[in-house]
């Protein structure tokens, strides 16, 4: 018997999360359904014109994306606050802010990165110009893990709420949007032929102070949830 | 119990200190249906120790669960939960027990093996505090506490 290190223990509850996904596929495949009949969607309201689609499609993809990422957000937390595996967490000896951390990478695996890796295919359902794809996955990429970040902060303030769905979105959708400016802002930009560089860089730099500060606030908003 | 943990402060205006490290299992099993037994003790005790998986077998085996270690937990009934969270207090090393209701769902003898494994700790020079609603069968003697006349028994 030893000591256990700290990201040992952040490996293993990274990988509990992920077993725990991979049990219930429908967890992952949700998102992904949800991102295609969206999708699906808007020829139909918008009319088939290609053109037109190609317009809209950096700013349909990107809040596809942030919905997509609100319906799983609140999850994050719900079944480990229900059953008990929350307190233990918050009386383990391990900082909680990276157990916190760990949480929040597992749902980015299995929610904004294989959105990211399968954006490319739902881009050229809506049209989009074949040179905006690269900046649409690597915004997705950063942006989705944002997302996440922010999605956690409201996760955790209404995991001990019976009806929480609602008042997440209004907590983090105002939080979401300089993503989503930035987001899309980038796809337009290597549609219109420009460099999509400085909106990427400033999705990174959000994404940085995302990982500092939003693990305090998550862990923050546990304690509290537990608490009442 | 949980504001003994530090879990909780609600209606609570007094201070807890407490320098040993602890051992609290709270109302709640904390065991996921979709994990295995193995596995739902082998991360309860992660943020503890590093055990291996001997040990944690050891300790399944101690409450019973011979033989369940790698069936999904969803298959087993509400009192195979809660001893897989029991089987913490054969690996823990916390001097302070904090058991919120740690009979509920366990049958005669499983309570009769708990209370052994109670005393036992306690003569290592450990503490145990306990919520119960029924009498403790120990030798040793035991400080009780009515919660409905708030009073020493």
């Amino acid at each position: 018997m030893s000591a256990p290190n700290t990201s040992a223990f952040c490996l293993r509850l990274l990988r509990r999360q992920l077993v725990l996904a991979v049990r219930r596929p429908i967890e992952i495949g949700n998102p992904l359904l949800f991102f295609a009949m969206v999708v699906a969607l808007f020829p139909l309201g918008l009319g088939p014109a290609p053109d037109k689609l190609a317009n809209f499609a950096p700013g349909i993809l990107w809040i596809i994306a942030l919905l997509s990422n609100l319906l799983t957000s609140d999850a994050v937390f719900r079944s480990d606050f229900e059953d008990g595996s929350l307190e233990h967490l918050l009386l383990s000896p391990q900082p909680l802010y990276l157990s916190v951390l760990s949480y929040i990478a597992a749902h980015w695996l299995i929610t904004g990165l294989l959105l990211a890796l399968v954006s490319p295919m739902f881009a050229l359902m809506l049209n989009l110009p074949s040179q905006g794809i690269i900046a649409l996955a690597v915004s997705l990429l950063l942006g989705t893990a944002i997302l996440s970040l922010i999605g956690g902060i409201g996760a955790a303030l209404t995991v001990g709420l019976k009806r929480g769905g609602m008042l997440i979105s209004l907590l983090i959708l105002p939080l979401y949007m300089p993503v989503l400016i930035f987001g899309s802002a980038a796809v337009q930009a290597a549609v219109g032929g420009n460099p999509a560089g400085p909106y990427l860089a400033i999705l990174g730099a959000m994404l940085s102070l995302a990982i500092a500060l939003a693990p305090f606030a998550v862990a923050a908003g546990l304690r509290i949830s537990v608490d009442a | 119990m949980r504001i003994l943990a530090g879990l909780s402060r609600y209606g609570f205006e007094g201070k807890v200190e407490r320098n040993a490290p602890l051992l609290y299992l709270g109302h709640q099993p904390g065991v996921k249906a979709l994990l295995t037994p193995r596995e739902n003790l082998a991360w309860h005790v992660a943020g503890e120790a590093s055990y291996s998986d001997e040990e944690i077998e050891m300790a399944l085996a101690s409450v019973g669960l011979y033989g369940y270690e790698d069936v999904p937990s969803h298959a087993l009934s509400a009192g195979q939960h809660r001893r897989v969270n029991l089987a913490r207090m054969y690996l823990s090393q916390s001097a302070l027990w904090l058991l919120d209701e740690p009979f509920t769902a366990i049958d005669k003898t499983g309570v009769s093996e708990l209370e052994a494994l109670l005393e036992g700790h306690v003569e290592r020079g450990g503490a145990v505090i306990l919520s119960s609603h029924q009498t403790l069968a120990v030798r040793r003697e035991v400080i009780a506490l009515s919660l409905i006349k708030g009073m020493l028994l």
